[in-house]
């Protein structure tokens, strides 16, 4: 029986369970990640991944399981979360559910294949078979959850030799029906050897209610391939988010992962890669921005299980009213993972003089024969700038918007995909007024 | 009617007082330089006129156009046509320099109650503009004056200038660190805006910049005062024998015009 963390789940959990189409060897990792979560609970602040991210607003509440298909979107209501692109390969999950209605992958390329969970585990179970490889839940406790109440999500494969002519979109909207709900999207990303694709994941909302989107992405970058991976985090101005990546790279792969976190109440994003084949690299980069009494917390971790690979970091936060940013970036470097060239920065621009951030680089180095460098800074607006620009005639509240505009830039040229730099750039020069 | 005039105006930087009371008047369609040592307060005074808030004006008054000056936001001077060039222009990584040039004007153009202009109306406009700094339009791609030289900033002012077209301009130093050929184009770009009414300040060290543009009155600040004050030969005299020949003896000039 599973501890007591896990009591209030366990009603949803059992009728979850007992669905006899499901696979018995789906329903029993489920069951064992159901009592570990049971055993770990909920994190706590003393837990020092999550020292500045308390969760009790999370735990605190209790949540309906959205299991059964919901919700009413219009393809309408998606249109402010497509950047206005068109052509793209979309999935789109509503309130935690596969919408096919919604959804464009009638004419999908060769070499390239996506399914909906639910519905993988039948259909192709060869396939499905590394969910739970790539992302373990022995500390993990939302990873746990998720594995426990996993139902649907996003299931792509890559062929070997494929490349995407264009972006693969996995939409996760909520409507007003999510309301009080819980979701936990599973997603699994596989490319084949020498592959090249981009997947995006949003997760939107077309309401303001409360709810819970706890979601874990797996993810496999064969040999040499190359995956741009974009995770858009939007969520409802009240909800909470917790969203984990565990990306595992063969040998001269490269893993390029961007977050954009700026909604939720609270949030906190994990974007977790081991480089574990020579030669390959990692880039992660990201951008949150909130206001108000939003906290939104990234972690991220970088293992250099290999020698002669590269990773390259890059993170900004803009911080404005009571909002709190958590930045926790980790680089393992293994004792054989010589010749590792690793880079960290991570800047903060405090709008207010009540936001705050916490960052804290975390560097582990077990070989000797290494170069990696972090730095974390935090800042204001810089006033010289400020009244170059009000010299010219141009107003107090747009000139502080160009220069957070100008902040952010240095990262947002990083996204390849214009539609998605594009959109960005305009957000982030109208999120603060 | 005198298009700005400064009355014994005094402010500190930093608690340490700069300008010690000074009186300056301008006319429409003049032009007056503003020579003096280094240190003296002319980017002060510059500074303090354009409204950065980093200097606290502690006495005096400036009326401009009939406006108390002083009481309005740097912003609003600008929208009313007031520029400064700076001494050192500043640096804004991230921001283009198209971008930047057509928000000023267009904001400039919205304080007048005039329609804001498209991309492509601004890029029009600024090709005539371009040619009379005789800038590379690859220029207005880059970020506001990052990794410019010291010359290509000089001559971003002036673009900034031609652009908002003000009604009083001040020019900080702007001669520093151009060639002979730029102090000509910038020197050209200033005086092809001249007009009856609008009017110019130039503060600058050498009286080389004054054979291009020629002032109609020269004021020497010395410790943060008007200490001299005559027509385009007190330049001359200047260069002839130095700021010592002001300080030591000379009787103390009022204000000009
Ligand atoms: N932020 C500041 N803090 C302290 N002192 C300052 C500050 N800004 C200016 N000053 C001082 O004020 C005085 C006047 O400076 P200002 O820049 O106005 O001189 P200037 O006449 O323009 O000199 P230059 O010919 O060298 O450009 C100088 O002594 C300078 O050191
Ligand atoms: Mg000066």
């Amino acid at each position: 029986m599973a501890g007591s963390a896990a009591e209030p789940f366990v009603e949803a959990f059992d009728e979850l369970t007992s669905d006899a189409s499901t696979p018995a060897w789906v329903q029993s990792m489920r069951r064992a990640a159901f009592e570990r979560f049971g055993t770990l609970g909920f994190p706590t602040t003393k837990n020092e991944d999550w020292h500045f991210t308390s969760v009790s607003p999370i735990a605190d509440h209790d949540y309906v399981f959205l299991a059964a298909k919901s919700g009413d979107v219009g393809r309408d209501e998606l249109a402010p979360f497509t950047f206005g692109a068109t052509g793209w390969y979309t999935m789109v999950f509503v309130n935690g559910r596969f919408a096919p209605e919604l959804s464009d992958i009638a004419k999908l390329p060769n070499g390239v294949k996506v399914w909906d969970l639910a519905s993988a585990w039948t259909k192709v179970p060869d396939v499905v078979d590394r969910v739970g490889k790539l992302a373990t839940y022995d500390n993990q406790a939302f990873t746990a959850l998720n594995t426990a109440f996993m139902l649907d999500g996003g299931v792509v494969q890559i062929a070997k030799d494929t490349e995407v002519d264009r972006p693969i979109h996995l939409v996760f909207v909520t409507d007003a029906t999510a309301a009080k709900g819980m979701m936990h999207p599973r997603n699994l990303i596989l490319v084949g050897k020498h592959a090249k694709a981009t997947v995006i994941e949003s997760f939107v909302s077309t309401t303001d209610a409360v709810y819970l989107t706890n979601a874990v992405t797996e993810v496999s970058v064969g040999e040499g391939a190359t995956l741009q991976h974009y995770k858009m985090q939007r969520e409802s101005a009240r909800a909470f988010h917790v969203g984990t990546i565990e990306a595992s790279q063969a040998r001269d792969s490269h893993y390029i992962s961007f977050s954009l976190a700026t909604g939720a109440a609270l949030s906190r994003t994990n974007v977790y890669t081991t480089l574990d084949g020579e030669g390959s690299g990692a880039t992660l980069n990201g951008l949150y921005m909130a206001n108000g009494e939003q906290h939104v917390d990234h972690q991220t971790q970088i293992i250099h299980a290999q020698p002669n690979c590269f990773s390259r970091e890059m993170y900004k936060g803009v911080l404005d009213g009571r909002s709190h940013g958590v930045f926790n970036g980790k680089v393992y470097v293994h004792p054989m993972a010589q010749k590792t060239d690793g880079k960290q920065t991570n800047n903060n621009l405090l709008l207010s003089e009540t936001a705050h951030v916490d960052t804290k680089p975390q560097l582990e180095i077990f070989a000797d024969d290494v170069k990696c460098t972090h730095g974390a800074t935090v800042g204001q607006i810089d006033q010289t700038a400020l009244f170059y620009l009000k010299s010219r005639g141009i107003e107090s509240a747009l000139a502080r918007r160009l220069l957070t505009y100008a902040f952010a830039a240095g990262v947002l040229e990083t996204i390849e995909v214009n539609e998605v730099r594009e959109a960005l750039e305009k957000m982030t020069l109208e999120r603060f007024v | 009617m005198s298009l700005i005039e400064i009355k014994d105006l005094h402010a500190t930087v930093s608690d340490k007082e700069i300008l010690k009371g000074i009186d300056l008047t301008v006319d429409a369609g003049e032009i007056h330089a503003v020579m003096g040592p280094n240190g003296s307060g002319k980017s002060t005074l510059a500074q303090v006129l354009a409204g950065n808030p980093a200097y606290e004006v502690t006495g005096g008054s400036v009326t401009y156009d009939g406006k108390d000056l002083l009481a309005l936001p740097p912003e609003e001077r600008a929208q009313h046509g007031i520029f400064l060039a700076f001494q050192y222009p500043v640096e804004i990584p991230g921001v283009s320099n198209a971008y930047f040039l057509r928000a000023a004007y267009n904001e400039v153009r919205k304080a007048h109650g005039e329609e804001e202009v498209d991309p492509l109306e601004f890029a029009d406009f600024m090709e005539e503009k371009l040619a009379l700094v005789d800038m590379d339009a690859s220029m207005l791609n880059r970020s506001v004056n990052q990794g410019f030289s010291g010359g290509e900033k000089k001559r971003n002012e002036i673009l900034q200038m031609a652009v908002l077209q003000p009604r009083l301009a001040i020019l900080d130093e702007t001669e520093s660190g151009l060639d002979i050929d730029a102090l000509r184009i910038v020197a050209d770009g200033v005086n092809k805006l001249k007009r009856p009414d609008n009017a110019t300040i130039v503060v600058t060290h050498y009286q080389r910049l004054l054979n291009y543009i020629v002032p109609d009155f020269v004021h020497v600040l010395v410790n943060g005062r008007i200490a001299k004050s005559g027509g385009k030969e007190l330049a001359l005299e200047l260069e002839d024998k130095g700021y010592d020949w002001v300080t030591s003896g000379a009787p103390v000039g009022a204000g000009a015009a």
